[in-house]
């Protein structure tokens, strides 16, 4: 149980406002905080998955039976689910995802930056719009919008969270 | 030992199928499933090569009180083999995956997968954790297996070994949002399929 605020509480209650009853996921550091909250609660369940494409083919498998799902990766898994995000765009699925970014804002590791770097383009040519928080004010009022647009509209959707927000990862190796 | 034909061993396994759902790989799974005729409690991949058996345990998790059956090829199981670790460790109750396994990848001109040269998928299933893994090659062991797709208790995995023979494509709709809006219609009313 956390004691001070933090954006992941705000996704925490969007979600049970929004009935997210299953969220899937690759864990990711950024997303730590988030996915603590969601295995708390005794209205979601989540599972891990081995790669990110699974949870686009179990979210689309949960809707046809009434389930309302969210997708936890990051951004170097945004390749992995190329393919698979034919499934909800060719059946007007609703598809929500929430990405962790790396690759950008004071990276250390350079095999984090082209997947980083693409992230946006290869999500918007795959069909899925794509929106973005740098700050923690505005973490929450952009994941419920895009869930709105996401069940309320069916549409494929992505929301960034910036490396800038959750802090770029230390290494030891890193001189400053 | 005759090899098993894929046609004759799907129409034993959706026979007197009830309210059982259907997940259906990319390939001739599909046109074996709609040569027993089309439901609207079927779900039919034409694409999402590797999903099948994570979109048979969406549906298992949502619809908890049905029992959900993914009938995929050994071409289509190899593409998504992590998703037998995810399904393992979430032991869904209700969920059955059948691989129609003729070791060989039919719809790009029979090539011969993996299973052709030595994997093996129920062991890969079985050392994920999936305990009920089970290979089948005599056409008496698909009817006891239809009989624990209906009755059993935890997840369970069956590759069926097939014979190579080759049949007329049957072909079940491939308009995705109505193939949507149909199964959440049957399984949620019809007020709510667009929601």
């Amino acid at each position: 149980m956390t004691t001070s605020p933090h954006w992941a509480t705000d996704i925490h209650a969007t979600f049970r406002a929004h009935r997210i009853t299953l969220v899937s996921l690759v864990p990711d550091a950024g997303h730590q905080r988030l996915i603590e909250l969601c295995q708390a609660d005794p209205g979601i369940r989540t599972v891990t998955l081995t790669t990110e494409e699974e949870g686009i083919a179990l979210g689309a498998g949960a809707y046809l039976g009434g389930t309302r799902s969210a997708l936890l990766i990051q951004s170097s898994g945004v390749g992995n689910c190329i393919n698979m995000l034919s499934l909800p765009q060719t059946c007007q699925l609703p598809f929500f995802t929430i990405i962790t970014m790396r690759g950008e804002w004071g990276e250390f590791n350079p095999w984090q930056v082209p997947m980083g770097q693409s992230t946006s383009g290869v999500l918007e040519a795959s069909g899925v719009t794509v929106f973005r928080a740098d700050r923690a004010v505005d973490v929450g009022p952009t994941v419920d919008g895009a869930l709105g647009l996401a069940w309320q509209s069916r549409r494929r959707v992505a929301v960034l969270l910036s490396q800038r927000l959750i802090g770029a990862k230390r290494f030891a190796e890193d001189p400053r | 030992m005759t090899a098993i034909d894929r046609r004759e061993a799907v129409r034993r396994l959706l026979a007197d199928r009830g309210d059982l759902l259907v997940v259906t790989g990319l390939g001739a799974s599909t046109y074996d499933v709609a040569a027993c005729g089309d439901s609207s409690l079927d779900f039919p991949l034409w694409g999402a090569m590797g999903g099948a058996a994570m979109v048979g345990l969406g549906l298992a998790i949502a619809q908890p009180s049905r029992k959900v059956l993914v009938v995929t090829g050994d071409g289509e199981m190899l593409m998504g083999l992590g998703s037998l670790a995810t399904i393992a460790v979430e032991r869904p109750a209700n969920l059955r995956i059948v691989v129609l396994d003729n070791e060989r990848f039919g719809e790009t001109g029979n090539q011969p997968t993996h299973t052709a040269l030595g994997a093996d998928l129920t062991r890969i299933a079985a050392a994920c954790g999936i305990a009920d893994s089970r290979t089948v090659t005599a056409l008496k062991d698909v009817d006891s297996l239809r009989a624990d797709i209906h009755e059993a208790r935890g997840p369970l995995f069956a590759v069926i070994k097939i014979s190579a023979t080759e049949h007329p494509k049957v072909l079940p709709p491939r308009d995705g949002p109505s193939l949507v809006y149909r199964i959440r219609a049957a399984l949620l009313g019809p007020g709510v399929p667009l929601a």
